[in-house]
């Protein structure tokens, strides 16, 4: 088999890797979520279709997919339609770049679990996903609902703050690195084991990343996208069947890239730890990190989109950028 | 192959991005098309190996159309069809056709003619990210940190502009 026929088909393996697995995991994202959320509030959750409810999962995809794909009246039909699409899409797109495992060996090729390796990987994923913030956003305009352009407009002002963050905190340790590669960064914290992990030199960068990533996800106590109690379900009011439950296989894709690029960036990614092999050190972490996600959302309350830009501009955005100045002093002295 | 592929898919999907955003009636068509072009134009960048300007298109006409469709959120109803006023269709089609001819004639003078060249020869051990940093910090200081400059200049300005009562606490603003 000649190179280019190995490449074609090892793309288009991945790719399709990707997409069927996390689209599976955002089914039982789902189902963890109202587990975990349900222990955590001492009840039991899910429990009629299957033993512990564990096909709960199979039922919800049986009535989306039934449910009447509604597109409302005096709508922009088209853009209704194209909007869960792109926030869909754009989260798969920006896995492209993630490394998710070690490489390994299959039939004399060497397999990196990587779509797309390019030396600008982060970038690339904060770009992806930032994107995909037109999924709300067109879908929130185009509804001809005012509880929907509210969402829309919410995720404007949301979205482009925290942005700011994500970015800021992340220049900290890819200053250290001197590399945009995730791959450079995961290597950069192989030495030393749990010492060597950048979570212990940039501390302050990696909370500032964790609270931009509840608002760059859309997560509880950020999620004012949707929030229930202010604006009914936000961008997606109008939206039910499939087209609904697209949003949210993106968003809990979003969910794990992030959770991935913490666990690069931070914890070391998937060099050994110990006796446990690379591979399954990231799960771990990315469980973790899945865990820690849930449990925010089911012990902290929502916050007001005034209280969400106070701590955006006047607390996280000076935070990160003293963060830089000395992380810079302390590389050049 | 693959590049020759990649290269005229997106140019197809650039030109009728851009053109669907100028013939359409509806601000919300033209405007989703005007960032499906911009995004369409990063392939190009990737396509020729600055990986780095393509990320930077991504994210920066990104977030700038977004800026866009706030406006466009405040000032139409984005579902409705705009009705334009032209005066005349011939001076607009005049106008139109020349700029786009001098367009196109100034970008393509210096290739026919040969005499682009580059000021600054890249270093071929180095990525594009770290080229990309030794011209701004070195041959191109100084037009960089003007631009700094004025971009810290138009944002005070703007902060300024937009609330000029930034010591009093919002209770005390609305009494």
């Amino acid at each position: 088999m000649s190179d280019t026929t190995f490449f074609v088909i090892e793309t288009i393996v991945k790719s399709l890797i990707i997409v069927a697995v996390f689209s599976a995991l955002a089914g039982f994202g789902t189902y963890f979520e109202r587990k975990v959320m349900a222990f955590m509030q001492r009840r039991y959750g899910p429990m009629l279709v299957g033993p512990q409810g564990v096909l709960q999962v199979l039922a919800d995809g049986i009535k989306l997919f039934t449910k009447e794909d509604i597109v409302p009246a005096n709508s922009v039909p088209l853009i209704f339609k194209i909007a869960p699409v792109i926030t869909a899409s754009t989260a798969f797109i920006a896995m492209a770049a993630v490394p998710f495992f070690p490489s390994f060996e299959i039939m004399g090729h060497t397999v990196s679990p990587i779509v797309a390796d390019i030396n600008i990987g982060i970038l690339f994923v904060l770009g992806a996903m930032a994107v995909g913030l037109y999924g709300p956003l067109l879908g929130g305009m185009a509804s001809n609902n005012k509880w929907s352009i509210l969402g829309a407009a919410r995720t404007v002002v949301q979205f482009l703050s925290f942005e700011v963050i994500t970015g800021l905190s992340l220049l900290a340790p890819i200053m250290m690195i001197g590399s945009l590669s995730l791959i450079d960064i995961n290597n950069y914290q192989t030495e030393g084991g749990v010492a060597g992990w950048l979570i212990w030199t940039q501390p302050v960068a990696f909370f500032l990343f964790m609270i931009a990533a509840f608002a760059e996800t859309n997560r509880t106590p950020f999620d004012l996208l949707e929030h229930e109690a202010e604006v009914v379900a936000g961008f997606a009011t109008e939206y039910s069947g499939m087209r609904w439950g697209m949003f949210f296989i993106g968003e809990y894709a979003n969910l794990f890239t992030v959770a991935f690029l913490v666990s690069l960036v931070f914890l070391g990614g998937f060099n050994d730890l110990g006796f446990i092999p690379g591979a399954l050190a990231i799960l771990l972490k990315v469980a973790f990190f899945f865990f820690v996600f849930l449990w925010v959302r089911s012990t902290w309350p929502h916050i007001r989109p005034d209280q969400l830009m106070w701590l955006c501009w006047k607390v996280l955005m000076p935070i990160a950028i003293i963060n830089l100045l000395i992380t810079g002093i302390v590389i050049l002295a | 192959m693959f590049e020759a592929i990649a290269f005229y898919v997106f140019s197809a999907l650039t030109i009728v991005m851009f053109y669907v955003t100028v013939t359409t009636n509806n601000a919300l068509y033209a405007l989703s098309a005007l960032a499906a072009g911009m995004i369409f134009i990063s392939g190009f960048f990737f396509l020729l190996d600055a990986d780095f300007l393509g990320v930077i298109q991504l994210i920066v006409y990104s977030g700038a159309v977004m800026a866009m469709y706030a406006f466009g959120m405040m000032f139409f109803d984005s579902t409705k069809v705009v009705k334009e006023k032209t005066h005349s269709a011939r001076n607009v089609f005049i106008l139109t056709a020349l700029s786009a001819i001098i367009i196109v004639a100034i970008l393509t003078a210096p290739v026919i003619a040969d005499n682009a060249q580059a000021l600054f020869q890249p270093f071929a051990d180095k990525g594009n990210v770290e080229n990309l940093g030794y011209v701004l910090f070195t041959k191109y200081l100084i037009p960089f940190e003007l631009a700094a400059v004025m971009l810290l200049v138009a944002m005070i300005a703007g902060i300024v502009l937009a609330s000029k009562k930034m010591d009093i606490p919002l209770e005390k603003d609305a009494q």
